[in-house]
């Protein structure tokens, strides 16, 4: 006898006020309770007899979905009228209505121009019923094409990872390996299991992890060569072709180790030996593996963090640190770290806790030189307002003062020159919008010196620029009160404080090169006006690292007496790939 | 011509048109009439009948007692002469259903209508509802009444409504209370009695009293019946039993159990001990209970049988001899493998080549025991075409992959896109040249599948421009400008449910919702005919491995055999409970089996028109029917998920297939034998290893007889692969002559 009990039965029935307002509805006024109450007994029994026909028009149709036209045909079966006018797909738009103490949910009929009818275009002719053909699976495998569903779904890459141990009963192939589609293997196996006896247990269970195949197919070895081989190679648009792969295959599966392996030891060799492009390609690398979605990554993060996290705060990521552009790579792998913490990070694992916790130690440290300085504030920067104010806020006034000690004193050597002004620059971009949306107005510099020391003014300018554009993005209309008060004074601030800075408009945008040239004229000056300046005015091309960047580049190429600043500097951008197309983003 | 299907009605002197059939395992049109306590059964009812005179005497006396209510004497006089219940129910039954003037009753043909002729001669005219369901007659109106008042007069005896919850419980204590292995068996009765019981407290206006039963016991219930529950629990009142269905199913047939003697003994001591009348009675009226001998049936043996909406088959429904084997095949003259000679001697010289080999090969040459007479059914003539056909076909089989658990099949998937839901059944032909597709929206739709393109013929105006004469008569007859992929059938009414190809692929059947099987011509892409007969949905329809005749099965609970030729059906098929939803033809072409909503399959005998077997086990509407190509096995699949595989000459369940968590509506079995495919709504494709299922059977005389079988646990050791589809439900599965596993369905975005 089952003892097990199963959910009600569905002994319900329709509201008496249901009976009331239908009966009103074809005008009978005065129901007594009584007739109400049998009508809706009535009604609710024949309801459920031709809600249990229709289910059989369900079945037969093939279909899950009970729909209006089975219940037309139930309605036929017995000899009833079908219902016209319920001709829709997927739902029967009901509207609720309540008043008076009654509740109702009645068919809304609109009433329709026919002349709107006529008038609009035609809808597109449905696409008539076709055929396709496809491989689902060849002698007992399924190949790994679009129209095939990806060999291991997410859950079970999942419940592979995190429930390692489960039952198998002696002699019982685990389903894995048969979803796998490999039935010649899995018969092997089956024999292997079937002789072996279990071990033990008696209740015939084993305990026992399952079995995953490391082998890869000539297929997938060769995919794989082709695969890694692009994504490092020098052709820039094979490299596109197979990120795009690796974003979006679903059959990777199988693969991913070899993947992670290749990213955690391409990244260990090329810290040392300091090629920064190969790093670069290996972060996309990275991200297009985050970017797909069948990928269940979370057993391969013990190789990908440090990975990325090595290009976060290395000391040196290139041949030529003052040159090269290995800042955008710590901003990129920042953004990955953040994004994977925000993916993964669970608190058994406490990722987003751990990677924090690295960073902020790291940059307390005195020791600590500029390039791993800024890494460690664009990883945490990266990880959102939050930590920004709890974080980085209140060090604000020790890092400017670190920052000024190398702008203003002796010239010790120009790389750190360069450090402290991208981490300057870095922190005015990530905290200027977090000040604007946690300090309250007004932006006064003073306060702001007060509060974070030497970054003080030049914050506030970002403040009210950043309060600006919020502004200008929030409504157009209430614009003029808040904008043109608000920005004046500080401009003048600005302009006064530190020179240089005073055309930060729109127009300034082709003034940049010539400035640029200037500046590279005396090196060494204490303001860097234009970096944090052309963050917003040079809004398309560049964000305000890049822009220092740019900055330097074109010094020196017009030192060298190069042409058209510009040229070298878009090649450079689009040979990384970074800049561009992830300031777009951004902005 | 209608032939009323019963072939053992011999024994019933009457029939009675307008009282419900009863159908039991041999599918025996039974009167039933109002007196309480003398419902007919047809069970048991061979035994005694040949016993003549000497009956008729004690029918006499019986009746003589009852009327004078000496109800105890009767039963002592019943057991004493051994005479089964329903022996001399009937007659008693008949004479007080025309006493009492109650019920019209047909006698004319007294006790002598032995031929089936003059039975279908005098049927045919008065009798259609006679052979129609219940429903049929539930539905057609005023007239019913009188009809449901008898069905239901049964449960009018009174007891006191407070007084059932008590005896079930008593039972339940008692059942609870016996050996072990007695209580699986004597659990089984728990289902029938709380039904009946329930109906009884609701046919006689204790609505209370049989809502608070209901929520009491029905918990109790195996959850396989959950299905029934619930519609029995949205009856609570008299006036929904009229036309109820479920209910008169209940009523109507005798819920079959199987118990050991035993065990039958133990609870019938506790029932006369207790003086418990009220279940006593209802185990007499309702239940019939088949006592074997032996072993008391362990509870899983139980579980694998029950299910169905009437209990068991019975164990004599499943006796008669099945003649499982194939028929021989015709030899045909094969020509040499040279492509000229192929194609200059089509009727000519040479050579007599046997059919090759495999299984064929061994069977043509001698008559398989096991098959029936070659003339057993007649069959069309094989015409030249045919011939051509058979002679590919044995071309192609050379060229077939054996498969085996290490050598799986290849499986090409044709899906159906843009179907917005709407693709109902799919056929392919044998030669896989063609794919025909029902959809919701009525039509049929055919695509070749082949760089051959559909053609229509010309019409017969430009017809009568051609030279007859020339050799490419065959070619010029073709219009070449009709040419195309595929053609759409317009037609039907209603969704096409059912869809099934001739074998020579000259024409298609349809089946719909419009109660309507069409025959539609693949040459001229017209409708030849429209079968009418049954008047609501037509589930499923397939046409005989040889052709020319089909069968077709719906809403109405009858299967109806048909010849393409006849625009009447040649057999009536009656006994299911409910919906036939799948229907396919024995390769043979002897028989007929039809899965059934009410949880059973049974196997009809084209000649005769009787219910050779009745197999349950089955948890949910069965979907899907396939016949191993030996004709030996059967596989079914049902919405619970489970394939079930059936030895068709002993009538037993051999083995059962978990692995499917939704309906399985398409089965097919390899070219072989050696691996059975299965489709689901759960968007996969299992193979399964059906040597080995078959292997693992043992069967020893003892569940040979009794149909006791234990079931090996083995699914998984079974389960060859499982093929997943990205969102496409698998509603048809085909193996081409080379064994290449063809799958279809509609994809579902």
């Amino acid at each position: 006898m089952a003892e097990e009990r199963r959910p009600k039965q569905c002994t319900v029935v329709l509201p008496t006020e249901s009976m009331k307002a239908m009966a009103e509805s074809i005008g009978v006024g005065q129901l007594q309770e009584e007739s109400c109450a049998a009508l809706s007994e009535e009604v609710s029994y024949r309801i459920k007899d031709i809600a249990q026909d229709a289910l059989k028009f369900m079945h037969h149709g093939k279909r899950c979905k009970l729909t209006t036209s089975d219940i037309d045909h139930a309605l036929k079966l017995k000899n009833v009228e079908p219902l016209y006018g319920f001709q829709s797909q997927e739902f029967i738009p009901f509207r609720f209505a309540s008043g008076g103490g009654r509740e109702l949910h009645f068919y809304e009929e609109k009433e329709v121009d026919l002349s709107d009818i006529i008038n609009t275009p035609l809808p597109r002719v449905p696409l008539d019923v076709s055929l396709k053909a496809h491989w689902f699976s060849i002698e007992g495998v399924q190949p790994a094409i679009p129209e095939n569903p990806p060999p291991a779904p997410k859950e079970q890459q999942k419940t592979e990872s995190t429930e390692p141990l489960k039952a198998v009963k002696p002699g019982q192939e685990e389903e894995g390996a048969i979803q796998k589609g490999q039935g010649a293997t899995s018969a092997e196996a089956k024999g292997q299991f079937g002789l072996k006896p279990p071990l033990g247990k008696k209740d015939g269970l084993m305990r026992m992890k399952p079995r995953s195949t490391h082998e890869l197919s000539v297929e997938q070895q060769l995919y794989y060569k082709e695969i890694t081989e692009a994504c490092v190679g020098s052709c820039e648009a094979k490299r596109a072709e197979a990120l795009q792969s690796i974003a979006t295959d679903p059959g990777l599966y199988q693969m991913l180790p070899r993947f992670s392996t290749f990213i955690s030891e391409g990244v260990r060799v090329n810290v040392v030996q300091n090629n920064l492009a190969l790093l670069i390609y290996l972060m996309r690398m990275v991200k297009a593996l985050m970017d797909n979605p069948t990928l269940y990554l979370e057993k391969y993060l013990h190789e990908l963090i440090p990975a990325v996290v090595t290009c976060i705060v290395s000391k040196q990521l290139c041949l030529r640190p003052d040159v090269d552009n290995h800042w955008a790579l710590r901003d990129f792998a920042a953004r990955l770290m953040a994004q994977s913490c925000k993916t993964f990070s669970t608190t058994t694992n406490n990722i987003q806790s751990r990677i924090t916790k690295t960073f902020t130690k790291s940059w307390l440290d005195d020791k600590t030189q500029w390039t791993t300085r800024y890494g460690c504030i664009a990883g945490l920067s990266e990880l959102g307002p939050d930590v920004i104010k709890t974080l980085i806020l209140p060090r604000l006034t020790v890092e400017g003062a670190r920052i000024k000690a190398v702008s203003d004193g002796p010239v010790v050597s120009n790389i750190d020159k360069i450090g402290a002004d991208h981490v300057q620059s870095l922190l005015l971009k990530h905290c200027a919008s977090v000040i604007a949306k946690a300090r309250p107005l007004p932006d006064n510099v003073e306060q702001y010196r007060a509060d974070y020391g030497y970054l003080g003014p030049m914050l506030c300018s970002h403040v009210v620029k950043a309060r600006a554009q919020a502004a200008l993005q929030a409504q157009q209309v209430n614009r003029t009160t808040l904008t043109i008060t608000q920005p004046r004074p500080t401009l003048t601030v600005s302009q006064s404080g530190i020179g240089g800075s005073g055309g930060s408009r729109t127009p300034s945008i082709i003034k940049v090169p010539s400035s640029l040239t200037l500046m590279s004229t005396r090196p060494g000056t204490p303001t860097q006006p234009s970096p944090p300046a052309t963050k917003y005015i040079v809004m398309a091309t560049s964000s305000g690292s890049s822009s220092t960047q740019q900055v330097l580049w074109t010094a020196v190429l017009t030192a060298t007496g190069k042409g058209d600043p510009e040229l070298p500097l878009l090649q450079r951008i689009s040979s990384l790939e970074l800049p561009a197309s992830e300031i777009a983003r951004r902005l | 011509m209608a032939a009323v299907q019963d072939g053992q009605l011999n024994m019933e002197v009457e029939k009675d048109i307008k009282t419900e059939i009863t159908n039991d395992g041999s599918g025996n049109i039974n009167a039933n009439s109002s007196s309480p306590g003398s419902t007919s059964s047809g069970g048991k009812s061979k035994s005694p009948a040949g016993s003549g005179e000497d009956q008729q005497t004690l029918l006499a006396v019986l009746q003589f007692l009852k009327r004078n209510k000496l109800t105890e004497s009767v039963d002592i006089l019943r057991r004493e002469a051994g005479l089964s219940a329903d022996a001399d129910d009937s007659p008693v039954s008949d004479s007080a259903g025309a006493g009492s003037g109650g019920v019209p009753n047909v006698s004319a043909d007294g006790g002598d209508a032995n031929s089936l002729l003059s039975r279908v001669s005098i049927a045919t005219p008065v009798a259609p509802p006679a052979t129609a369901p219940p429903k049929v007659v539930a539905a057609s109106g005023g007239e019913d009444q009188p009809d449901v008042n008898v069905v239901l007069s049964a449960y009018s005896q009174q007891g006191d409504p407070v007084l059932y919850p008590l005896y079930y419980n008593g039972l339940k204590k008692f059942i609870e209370s016996v050996l072990d292995c007695h209580r699986a068996e004597l659990s089984q009765v728990f289902y029938p009695l709380f039904v009946h019981m329930y109906l009884e407290l609701v046919y006689n206006n204790h609505e209370n009293e049989a809502k608070q039963f209901f929520e009491k016991f029905s918990g109790d219930q195996e959850c396989y019946y959950e299905e029934d529950l619930r519609i029995l629990s949205s009856m609570s009142k008299k006036e929904h039993m009229k036309g109820n269905e479920t209910m008169l199913d209940f009523r109507t047939s005798k819920f079959v159990l199987r118990i050991s003697r035993d065990s039958y003994q133990l609870l019938k001591r506790h029932l006369q001990e207790r003086q418990n009348n009220q279940i006593w009675n209802i185990i007499q009226e309702h239940l019939y209970i088949d006592i074997f001998d032996g072993m008391p049936r362990s509870k899983s043996q139980i579980d694998a049988m029950s299910g169905s909406l009437a209990g068991e088959g019975k164990r004599d429904a499943n006796k008669a001899k099945v003649f499982y084997g194939l028929l021989k095949e015709p030899e045909i003259e094969v020509p040499l493998d040279d492509e000229d000679e192929e194609a200059e001697n089509e009727e000519g010289k040479p050579k007599k080549k046997k059919p090759k080999k495999d299984s064929m090969g061994s069977k043509s040459k001698k008559q398989d025991p096991n098959a029936p007479q070659q003339t057993r059914i007649p069959l069309p003539e094989l015409k030249d075409s045919d011939k051509l056909d058979k002679i590919m076909n044995m071309k192609e089989a050379t060229k077939k992959i054996r498969l085996g658990p290490d050598n799986l099949p290849s499986i090409c998937f044709y899906s159906f896109l843009n179907a917005y839901q709407g693709l109902t059944a799919v056929d392919f032909t044998d030669d896989s040249s063609l794919i025909a597709g029902g959809f919701a929206d009525s039509t049929v739709r055919v695509w070749s599948v082949t760089p051959k393109k559909l053609r229509r013929v010309k019409s017969a105006a430009d017809l009568s421009n051609i030279d007859k004469e020339s050799d490419d008569v065959l070619e010029r007859i073709m219009d070449e400008k009709t040419a195309s992929e595929s053609k759409i059938l317009y037609g039907h009414s209603g969704p096409v449910y059912g869809i099934s190809f001739s074998p020579d692929r000259n024409y298609l059947l349809s089946s719909s919702e419009d109660g309507t099987v069409r025959l539609w011509s693949l040459q001229t892409f017209t409708c030849l005919v429209g079968y009418k007969g049954h008047n609501y949905p037509v589930w499923d329809t397939q046409f005989s491995p040889y052709g020319y005749y089909f069968i077709s099965g719906g809403h109405d609970r009858v299967a109806r055999l048909w010849a393409t030729d006849h625009y009447q059906p040649l057999r009536m098929f009656a006994g299911h409970l409910a919906d036939i939803t799948c229907t396919l033809f024995h390769p043979n072409s002897n028989y007929v089996a039809t899965g059934s909503a009410d949880r059973t399959i049974r196997l009809w005998d084209v000649l005769t028109g009787n219910c050779v077997r009745i197999l349950t086990g089955h948890k949910g509407p069965i979907h899907s029917l396939a016949f191993s190509p030996n004709g030996k096995f059967m596989a079914s699949g049902a919405t619970d998920g489970r394939v079930l595989l059936w030895d068709v000459g002993h009538g037993l369940m051999v083995g059962e297939l978990k692995g499917h968590t939704d309906t399985i509506y398409a089965l097919k079995f390899s070219r072989d034998g050696e691996i059975l495919a299965s489709g689901s709504m759960d968007n996969t494709v299992k193979l399964w290893d059906t040597l080995k299922a078959f292997d693992d059977v043992e069967l020893d005389d003892f569940t040979a007889a009794t149909g006791h079988i234990h079931l090996p646990e083995n699914s998984q050791e079974l389960l060859l692969g499982t093929y997943m589809t990205k969102s496409t439900p698998v509603i048809h599965l085909h193996f081409t002559r080379r064994n290449l596993l063809l799958a279809a369905g509609a994809y579902n975005p």
